[in-house]
């Protein structure tokens, strides 16, 4: 009773990274407010669900198994959580914020009338007091997300409603599961006596998912670049100075709009966060929504014709000036200086 | 199945994209007098849908819902302009400050005053609050299946709609049945733009707000052109609950605002020289950063 609840988004009985992440946060949270971390995966051939998610510490995995739940459609899965819901009363339900995660959420929040905040960059827990009536709230969930474009952070609490829902951003959160751990329990859920015919109004008659085939997030150096690289020819460059150095290749979202390379290398607030060791900027200005997906890096280069582009304040170097100089000069010297 | 009824919400948000420095008050929060408002985006790639759905079955009816305040209307001519039938402005105090639950909730009601109808068209998101939830919230209001991010909207015949929808690594079709709730993505067509016809036939079309607020004497205008009239519905008007919008109900409140702000570092600045990236690359090899 009032734990915490993690929607497991499953692709191919391979949990979702955006889940893990998820339940690394929640396994943090539910220690914090001293309740258990429940996880639930919907979907067709769980066999293998249990080991991928008890090494991050979830105490009781809800197992909803039938083939006809798999591809996910909305109410089918939506008619699920809202029963578990219902019946375990979690204090929170956390979602990532995927194109299933930001289609189930909204529905089980409106069929609940909770609270939902979406595209959460952070999580905490906090109180608040409410003056108007005098009323203190113990133990909310702080969801923090950018709004208006980016350019605020706005804490929203849902002080009244239980479960308290947010869908969280994919790959803002680590992942990290204990080296320690042991396995939870498992519930089966009742699918069938759940479930009524009328609910799967929408079919799925075709359907090309393509693999990811570059992850950035776990890249130790990131070479990245913007609409200043200047064609899709130029970024061959930053492909050479990756390759040589162990890393991957990243983008602004204006060399990705500019068709330079794919939106799997952007980063930035509607990309992916990453926190590599070295980031390379190459003609990037560093707005301020690029920057929410990268200032954590250890090491920042920039590479600017603009010695006032905002991406400069927060680079450790600037080398002023053109991208197509600078990066041949760079490989020219790695490769003499390196052993 | 030639006449259907199709509704597209609609938005006018405040124009975030170019968010300028005097769009940001001293203690972090978006002066919104400061940014032009605009038709948002996503509800204009909706609206085409609704367009291309009317070129196939021309005598389809496309109606616009915009829940907001009175200068709202703009947007209602606008869809006017490229091929809306008539419009719908949701308007009273009591909505203000409703989050997308309280939202979605209004939205419902009137959306009811309007059975029966086969489809409601509505934006992925919206660019103010990018949430993206007031669809899918308006679709469960309803009882109704939803499709979210749609790309194309294709064959409609039998009572059920054939869609393409854009997910983060694919597309996927699929058909349901209508009644139903279809958001559209930015990867749709953009909408036509406005025919000059009908921007001289609607030019007038105005709210009773607007015409008690003018000096001309429309009311006579829109005796004799009825479809000139953008209609105005309160909360009484949708007989919705007052306890269920504005803040009273809205579960979510924002407990803080805070400017982004980013930690300055100081910057080694460089030349593009050979000496100086020579130096640099040196000294990253040296302290382990590159191997
Ligand atoms: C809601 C929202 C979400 C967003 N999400 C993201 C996101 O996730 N990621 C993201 O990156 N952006 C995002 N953006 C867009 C962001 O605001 C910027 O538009 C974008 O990051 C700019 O990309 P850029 O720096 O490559 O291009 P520009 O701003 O055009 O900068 C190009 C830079 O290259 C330099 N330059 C030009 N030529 C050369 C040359 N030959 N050599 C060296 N330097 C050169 C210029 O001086 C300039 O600094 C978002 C925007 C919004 C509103």
């Amino acid at each position: 009773m009032n734990n915490l609840l993690v929607y497991c988004e499953i692709d191919e009985g391979q949990v979702a990274e955006v889940s893990l992440e998820l339940l690394t946060k929640a396994r943090s949270l539910a220690h914090q407010l001293n309740c258990q971390l429940e996880a639930v995966a919907i979907g067709a051939s769980l066999d293998g669900i249990p080991d991928q998610v008890f090494p991050y510490g979830v105490d009781i995995l809800y197992v909803a198994e039938d083939p006809r739940l798999s591809p996910y459609t909305t109410i089918p899965h939506a008619s699920i959580v809202n029963r578990l819901i219902r019946q375990e009363q979690p204090q929170i339900g956390l979602f990532g914020a995927t194109s299933i995660g930001r289609d189930l959420a909204p529905r089980v929040a409106s069929a609940l009338r909770s609270g939902l905040t979406a595209d959460c960059t952070q999580l905490e827990i906090g109180d608040h007091y409410e003056k108007r009536i005098d009323t203190e709230y113990k133990n909310l969930l702080y969801q923090i997300r950018p709004a208006f474009g980016g350019n605020i952070l706005a804490t929203i609490i849902n002080p009244e409603t239980r479960p308290q829902l947010a869908t969280v951003r994919e790959g803002v959160m680590k992942k990290e599961p204990l080296a320690d751990f042991r396995a939870g329990e498992i519930r089966k859920l009742p699918v069938v006596e759940w479930l009524s015919d009328t609910d799967f109004v929408v079919e799925i008659i075709d359907r090309h998912i393509e693999q990811r085939k570059v992850n950035i997030k776990a890249a130790p150096i990131i070479v990245a670049g913007g609409y200043g690289v200047g064609s899709k020819e130029n970024f061959q460059l930053l492909y050479d100075l990756a390759e040589l150095l162990g890393g991957e290749v990243g983008a602004s979202r204006a060399a990705v709009d500019a068709g330079f390379t794919d939106h799997e290398r952007q980063v930035g607030q509607t990309g992916v966060t990453v926190r590599p060791k070295l980031y390379i900027a190459c003609g990037i200005s560093g707005q301020i929504q690029h920057r929410a997906g990268m200032e954590e890096s250890s090491m920042i280069i920039s590479i600017n014709k603009d010695p006032n582009a905002p991406i400069n304040h927060i680079a450790d170097y600037t080398i002023i000036g053109d991208v197509g100089e600078v990066i041949p000069k760079m490989i020219r010297y790695y490769k003499k200086n390196s052993k | 199945m030639n006449h259907l009824r199709i509704i597209v919400l609609a938005k006018q948000v405040p124009d975030t994209r170019n968010v300028g420095k005097d769009a940001m008050k001293a203690d972090g929060t978006v002066n919104r007098g400061a940014l032009p408002a605009i038709y948002n985006p996503e509800d204009l790639n909706a609206l085409e849908q609704a367009l291309r759905i009317k070129d196939r079955f021309p005598e389809s009816e496309i109606v616009l819902l915009t829940m907001g305040p009175g200068r709202a209307a703009e947007i209602i001519r606008e869809s006017m302009y490229r091929g809306a039938d008539r419009g719908i402005l949701l308007t009273d105090r009591k909505f203000a400050g409703s989050d997308t639950l309280a939202t979605s909730y209004a939205l419902s009601m009137a959306i009811r005053k309007l059975e029966p109808y086969s489809l409601i068209l509505a934006g992925r998101q919206a660019i103010d609050g990018d949430t993206a939830q007031v669809g899918p919230q308006v679709a469960e209001k309803l009882g109704i299946p939803q499709v979210t991010y749609a790309e194309e909207i294709g064959e409609i015949a039998d009572g059920k709609v054939t869609v393409k929808r854009r997910l983060e690594r694919g597309v996927e079709t699929v058909v349901a049945t209508m009644p139903l709730l279809v958001t559209v993505h930015n990867s749709a067509p953009p909408c036509r733009p406005r025919n000059a016809k009908r921007l001289m036939k609607y030019k007038y079309a105005h709210t009773v707000s607007e015409m008690q607020h003018s000096n001309e004497d429309y009311f006579a205008w829109q005796n004799d052109r009825p479809y000139l009239r953008i209609d105005e519905w309160s909360v009484d008007d949708v007989q919705a609950d007052e306890n269920m919008l504005g803040l009273s109900g809205s579960p979510t409140k924002v407990k803080k605002i805070e400017n982004v702000v980013f930690k300055a570092k100081e910057s080694k600045v460089l030349a593009p020289s050979d000496a100086d990236i020579e130096w640099l690359v040196r000294e990253l090899i040296h302290n382990s950063t590159i191997g």
